[in-house]
């Protein structure tokens, strides 16, 4: 488990690149059927330059840097993959991204707190996504909850 | 897309709600394929019940995009400010979301017209599965 000592540890950063096709992938993975995420025309015809990053892909760009990054966010924050479960999730976004864009994602530990006598234990991941020619896209924040006991 | 106008709502008033297919075992790893989120909890049988869980159950950010899409069908996604969700019961297998807004607060903030939407995404015996509020800014 980890403690409020660790709270401002890093937890990774890195680059990823938006893909278009794993764009595509992620709209029929989520069901979508509005064209502005899925043809880049009809994104263009939307006001777009290309097709947007929809409002919670930057998680799944996040975990893959993540992934890549060396950081081995379970181990650092002492937790159990079979017994954690996503409790939280907020965006703050400054502004779009689109395919073709290069983020940066570098993520900190914000805060570490427990409840019910200790048998939900939280912790709280907060991610500065900034885009290739330095601007703020969004804040992502992620709470985790391991079960205990 | 045409947006809704900031002086044409009113507290209250709710957001056109989005209805989902059951979720599967496919729906299931199509998310994993497409997110990149590859814990053996959503995919895995035999893990998720080594973890003590009767099956597989479905990612929450699943049902978090799926929240997206309920904003995004209702405003363009460039007027999205903030979203804040709870995951507050897990999304078994056969559940059927249904995501629902409303907008509970109109203010002004950094110079823009702003509403603030409560949203949720409930399965089809109304246990709410995301709980949340959006921030959107309008003309």
């Amino acid at each position: 488990m980890a403690d409020k000592s660790m709270i401002g540890t890093p937890l990774g950063k890195g680059a990823a690149e938006v893909e278009k096709g794993r764009l595509r992938f992620f709209a029929k993975a989520i069901g979508e059927t509005n064209p502005a995420y899925i043809d880049e025309a009809a994104a263009r015809d939307a006001g777009h330059p290309g097709l947007p990053v929809p409002a919670t892909f930057l998680v799944c760009l996040n975990s893959d840097v993540s992934a890549a990054s060396g950081v081995d966010r379970m181990k650092v924050l002492q937790l159990d993959l079979g017994r954690i479960l996503h409790a939280e999730q907020s965006f703050d976004y400054h502004r779009m991204a689109y395919a073709g864009d290069k983020l940066d994602f570098d993520t900190t530990l914000t805060d570490v707190y427990d409840k019910k006598g200790g048998a939900l234990h939280f912790v709280v991941m907060t991610t500065r996504v900034t885009n290739q020619a330095g601007q703020h896209v969004a804040d992502l924040r992620s709470t985790l909850v391991e079960r205990r006991g | 897309m045409q947006a809704p106008r900031y002086d044409d709502l009113k507290v209250g008033d709710k957001l056109p709600a989005l209805a989902l297919p059951a979720i599967n075992r496919t729906t299931l790893a199509l998310y994993a394929g497409a997110s990149g989120d590859h814990n053996p909890i959503h995919i895995d049988i035999d893990f998720a019940r080594k973890s003590r869980m009767p099956d597989v159950f479905a990612h929450g950010m699943l049902s978090a995009a799926y929240l997206g899409r309920l904003l995004t069908n209702w405003v363009p996604q460039t007027e999205l400010r903030n979203v804040a969700i709870r995951f507050t019961g897990i999304t078994h297998l056969g559940n059927q979301p249904t995501c629902t807004g409303e907008i509970v607060e109109k203010f002004e903030a950094d110079g823009e017209k702003r509403v603030k939407v409560a949203i949720q995404c409930r399965n089809q015996f109304g246990e709410d599965k995301l709980v949340g509020e959006a921030t959107v800014a309008l003309n």
